[in-house]
This record gives C-alpha cells, structure tokens and sequence, in this order.
C-alpha cells in the first residue's frame, strides 16, 4: 500500500473514532456539559489532562527547539512539567473543594466582587484566545502536509470534527475524545523514538539511550555530540544555556507559574469526583505527560546525531577528520527524506562553495581557531539551514522505518492539535456563557437556556477561532509568551492568594491582578508592538532589548507574578479586611470534608 | 493533640513547604544554578547537571505529587477531615 492511502485509512480510523465517542457521551446537563458530571475516574482525567495540555507546539516543535537549543531546552521540560507540581499542591484540591464550575467564578466569589471575576474572564479570553490560534493553525498545517490538502480545507475538516465532540459532548465529550487522542499521539510518539534509540545505541528505552554508548564505540552519544558540534563551532550540547543563567531561572519559572495558572488545565480538576481525586489526578496527569517529556530530549539529541551522521557519516561514526573534503557527503548523493524535504522549503541546501558537498556548521562561531579550520578547509559558510519543526516529522523517515509508522506520526499531530484546542474552546465558551451570560446578564436563565446559551457559545468560539486560523493576524508566532504571561501574572496569583491568605481582600486582588496584567504587557509589548502592531514597539522607553536583567520578554510572567503579589498584599494592606463569611468560605476551602459535586450556582 | 483547623493547617503547610524545598532544588539548584557543577559527575553517559534538567527533574516531580496526595491523605485522617 502506499504512503498517502495509509496515512488516508490511520487519520481516517482515528476521526472515527473520535466520532464515535461523541455519539456516546453526549451532555444532556450543564453539569455534564462543563464538568462532565464531575465523575471521571482520577486516571482518565489524568490522561485527558495530559493530551489537553500537550499540544501541537509539544508534540511537532518542543524536540527540535531542544536540539537547536541543546542543555538550555531543559528550560522548557522542566517548565511545562514542574508546573503540574504546584498545581497538584497549591490550586487543584482547594478548587476542587470550592465545587463551581469555572475559574473566574472561584475569583468572582472569594473576592465577592463582580468585577474581579469580570478580570479574570478577561484575562481568560485573552490568554485561551491566543493559544487557540496557534492550535488551529497548527490543525492546517498538519492536514496539508500529511492529506495533500490546502490549509483552509483542513481548517475546516479540524473545526468540523472538533464541533461535533465539543459541541454536543461539552466536557463529557472532549474529555473521553482526549483520552483515545492521548493514546494516539503517545504511540506516535514513542515508537519511532524506540527505533532510533535501537539504531543508534542499541538501547530500546529512548530515556536510557541518551545516556549510552554509541553503538559500535566506546564513548557516550552525549560526548560524541558533544565533540562533534563543538569542531562544527556550535556550544557544546550539554552545556549551552538559554541566554544567561538568570535568564534561563526566570524563564523556567515562567512557565512553572503560567502552566500552573492556564484555564483550560485548570478546568480539568472540576471533573474528578473527590479532593483526594483532584490531588491524585495531577499526579496521573505529570506521568503521562512526562512519558512524552523525557523521551522528547532523547529525540532532540539522536535527531542532531542523525542530522550530522547523514551530512559526515565517518565523523560521527567513526572519528573521521570533519574539515577533510571527502567526510562531508556530495549532494548527488544526499539521501531520499531530504529530497522529499526540500520540496517543502523546511530544508534548503545552497552551494556556497562550490564544491557539491554539503557543509553543515555554524559560520558565526566566536571561536578563532575553529574558525581558521573553517577558511582552511575552504568552507564559504554554512550551506544547510533545517527547520526545527521537522526534527519530529521526519524522524521516521530519517530511521528508513515502515509507512504506517509515518501515517501514525500525522495522527498524532492531529490528536495533539485537535485535543488542545477542545480543551481551550471548553474554557472560552463556559467563561463566556457562565461567567458572564448567567452571572453578570441574566442570572435567572433557567438550566436549558444555560445549556443551549453553552453550546451556541462553543460553535461561535469554533467559527471564530477557525477564522483566526485562516488568518492567522502577524502577532500569532509571539502571542504564546502573552498567553503564559497572562496566566502567570494575573490568574495565578489571585487563585493562589484566594486559597493561602484568609485577609486578602477584593481591592488587593483587583490591584494585583491588573498590576501584575499592565506590568507584563508593557514589557511584552515594548518588545513586540503595542496590542502586536508592527512598528509600535518601543524600547527606547523601557532602555533596550531584554533591559531588565537581560530577561527576554517569554520569560517575564514570573516578574509580572512577583509585582502582582507585592501590590496585592500592599493595597491589602491599607483597605479593610474581606468580610467574616469570606474568611469562613477560605477555611471551609481548605478541608477536604464536605466535597460535594460541582454545581454551578451562585 | 491539637485537632483544631490550624493546625490542620499547619500540618498542610510543613508538607508544601518541604515538597517546594525538593521541588526547588532538583529543578532551579540542580537543573540550573548548579549544574555546571555537577556535569563533572557522570551517570552513565549523562552528564549529571544535564540529566537533572532534561530527565531527573521531571520524574522527581511525578514521586512529588504521589507523595504529596499519599501524605495530605494521612494528615486529612489524622484530623478527621477526609472524604466520606
């Protein structure tokens, strides 16, 4: 069978599967359609967190940053993961207990103030709103490079596939949709990783192959690599940091804080049917995300192996002299994957030299002597530039392994960019018809009207989301760092003062949240244009780039977080304190006894 | 033995802040500021500094959050205050 009817049967089959599921767990209650009944099992709801959080940016682009970046893609691994650490111990069991639908409803309740909860929808729509465009965007790129479709259609396919399990499923239907997409992109995932890591070390466990000898030799892959990018004049793999060190501990942080502070993550504690299940849940959910997570370096570095072993095969295979003519392969003879690449513009090979030989190394190495190699060896610069997105896509292809492993790896990059974006379109919409429809315009709307309110609100969400797919507004490669930053500056902690501080009052949250919001975005914006117009940026104002401390702007949410804190308790400070009922509400929060279902009411 | 709220409370906030200390150090100590340091120690072909950041933190965090809800679990029963 060829290649294009495979991958054409494994998309189709998981679609109907997809499909299928939606039929079975349609919502018939608001309290199915937001918290799925608040019945899934702790290890279900831990695998649907894992493929709602994991989305096509950690699936297709995390390894590949990795492997440009070397030691400094950590940042992102420990990142995205030790966040789920706080969110076991610091929101998710209180949120629990509280029992409401919604995030903005626990910030409008313990701060008993309709325009705190009124922020938080907000800050809600912008951080959930920007994320989604990458996802939807990502669902286009995935169908037209797999299905030999345009973009648009496969926008269209995406929209109508995630409005029929969203729609009529809510939250019942996406979670028990998430968990067959987890299994796929899992799958997709590992088994050409186990491939490879059997090809290069012998070892068929990624996570331990990394740490191996190369097959044939003895030393380790870490240290061939690293000798081997260092004669090339990139930093040493196992070393090289993000920016500065501050830098890299900022950044981390970050992404701790916003993971922690991300609605559509949080959401998915509502639907565990106890405290101890929301505790235990997160911890599912870290297992299963860091079983992609800790095979992703693997592949970061075996795929920068493989990359340099296809273009000098001796050097890393054997210790052949990289600077001599005949190491580099001629590129007449350049292997089958990198031909069917090129044709899509993510691998290009320009002779610089002119000596039909692929040089692949870093032509602004600050290193005088490798650079003096570089003009012996009569190297003109370098003539290889490889996109980061196609470490992961490609990865079976490089490996020679079968075509249903291929069709496999386009599934789950569907399952990883359909999932996420369900999830992000279940807190849009119920932030949009609980938060503000029933509790701010009609808070009388009867249990049916809700329902319907909910779904209509969940196709508008999918049309507009769709549209900003299609056209995607310039801003959409630097909205991510808004989104965390978002999330991290201001959701975060309000929730987390709501729950550790019994005094914290409604002005102090409100302050903190709106200085925590203004301080990021001006940073954010200083950087990348005011609202992501081009031409209005303005560092001047603010001393240059990345002027406070050298942080780059990605990286500031956590700054952002630390100012919200300190204006909060501030303004706490100077008002008076939240009234007794609101103080009896936080310590009723805190004991797990007396859980009960999620309701929405207010 | 104090069976009040706060000290349920308490109870609740030595286990964060011993889980924060671990959580703290394997990722920002061990994964970042002290790295270079321990990338002079081997374990296999990993250097050690490095395995922290891209391997060691993430499953310390997954024994975290199980001894976490293993834990908060004993200290709920303890003060009379779990489920059911």
């Amino acid at each position: 069978m060829d290649l294009q009817t495979t991958i054409y049967l494994v998309v189709g089959a998981t679609f109907a599967l997809y499909i299928g599921i939606a039929i079975w767990a349609r919502a018939g209650s608001t309290s199915e359609f937001y918290a799925a009944g608040g019945q899934v099992p702790p290890v279900m709801n831990g695998m649907a967190t894992a493929a709602d959080w994991m989305s096509a940016a950690s699936f297709i682009s995390m390894a590949g940053l990795i492997s440009n970046m070397g030691y400094g893609g950590g940042l992102f691994l420990m990142g995205w993961t030790g966040g789920y650490v706080l969110l076991a111990m610091l929101l998710a069991p209180y949120l629990r207990k509280f029992g409401k639908f919604t995030v903005p409803q626990f910030i409008g309740d313990r701060f008993y103030s309709k325009s705190a909860s009124t922020v938080a929808v907000l800050c809600l729509l912008v951080a959930s709103l920007t994320y989604i465009i990458g996802q939807m965007t990502g669902v286009g790129v995935a169908f037209s490079r797999f299905l030999g479709v345009s973009s648009e259609i496969g926008i269209y396919v995406g929209m109508g596939i995630v409005f029929m399990y969203a729609v009529f499923g809510g939250m019942k239907g996406i979670t028990y949709t998430q968990v067959a997409q987890y299994i796929v992109l899992i799958l997709a995932y590992i088994i050409p990783a186990i491939f490879i890591s059997i090809q290069l070390t012998g070892n068929p466990i990624p996570q331990l192959g990394l740490g191996s000898n190369l097959i044939g030799q003895d030393i380790s892959m870490l240290s061939k690599l690293d000798s081997v990018v260092t004669d090339l004049g990139f930093g040493k793999y196992t070393t090289t940091t993000a920016g500065s060190t501050l830098n890299m501990f900022v950044y981390t942080m970050s992404l701790m804080i916003g993971t922690a502070g991300l609605p559509h993550v949080i959401m998915r504690f509502f639907t565990v049917p106890s405290v101890a299940a929301a505790r235990s849940s997160a911890g599912w959910a870290l297992v299963f995300i860091a079983i992609l997570y800790t095979t992703a370096p693997a592949v970061a570095a075996m795929a920068k192996t493989n990359l340099i072993r296809t273009i000098t095969p001796g050097v890393v295979m054997q210790s052949a002299d990289p600077y001599a003519a005949d190491s580099q392969i001629q590129y007449e003879q350049r292997p089958d994957w990198m031909k069917r690449w090129e044709k899509t513009g993510l691998l290009k090979f320009e002779d610089k030299n002119g000596d039909g030989r692929i040089q692949y190394y870093n032509d602004k190495t600050k290193n005088a002597d490798t650079a003096k190699k570089f003009e012996a060896a009569g190297w003109k610069g370098n003539e290889l530039s490889v996109n980061a997105d196609i470490i992961v896509l490609a990865n079976p292809e490089i490996a020679l392994l079968p075509n249903w492993v291929i069709a496999l790896v386009a599934a789950g990059g569907l399952a990883a960019a359909l999932s996420t974006a369900a999830g992000l379109l279940m807190a849009i919409s119920s932030a949009i018809s609980h938060d503000l429809v029933k509790g701010v315009f009609a808070p009388d709307i009867s249990e049916k009207g809700e329902l319907m309110t909910g779904k209509i609100a969940m196709a508008v969400s999918i049309v507009v989301a769709g549209y900003l797919g299609l056209n995607p507004p310039g801003f959409a490669a630097g909205t991510v760092a808004l989104a965390f930053g978002i999330a991290a500056s201001s959701l975060f902690p309000a929730i987390m003062m709501g729950i550790f501080s019994k005094k914290m009052n409604k002005e102090g949250a409100i302050a903190g949240m709106l200085a925590g919001l203004f301080i990021t975005l001006f940073y954010v914006f200083a950087h990348k244009g005011l609202f992501f117009i081009k031409g209005t940026d303005y560092l001047p104002v603010i001393g240059g780039a990345n002027s406070f401390f050298g942080i780059t702007p990605e990286a500031f949410g956590a700054i952002g977080a630390l100012v919200n804190f300190a204006v909060a308790f501030a303004v706490d400070k100077v008002t008076k304190e939240p009234p007794e009922h609101i103080q009896a509400m936080v310590e009723a929060v805190r004991i797990p006894r007396g859980s009960k279902a999620v309701d929405g009411a207010h | 033995m104090d069976k009040s709220a706060s000290a349920y409370w308490s109870a609740t906030l030595g286990l964060l802040t011993k889980i924060l200390i671990v959580w703290f150090l394997v990722s920002f100590g061990a994964g970042i500021l002290f790295a270079d340091m321990l990338n002079g120690i081997h374990l296999g072909g990993y250097p050690l500094g490095f395995w922290f950041a891209q391997q060691g933190s993430m499953y310390i965090f997954v024994v975290l959050i199980f001894w976490y809800g293993k834990k908060m679990g004993e200290i709920d029963r303890e003060f009379d205050v779990h489920e059911e």
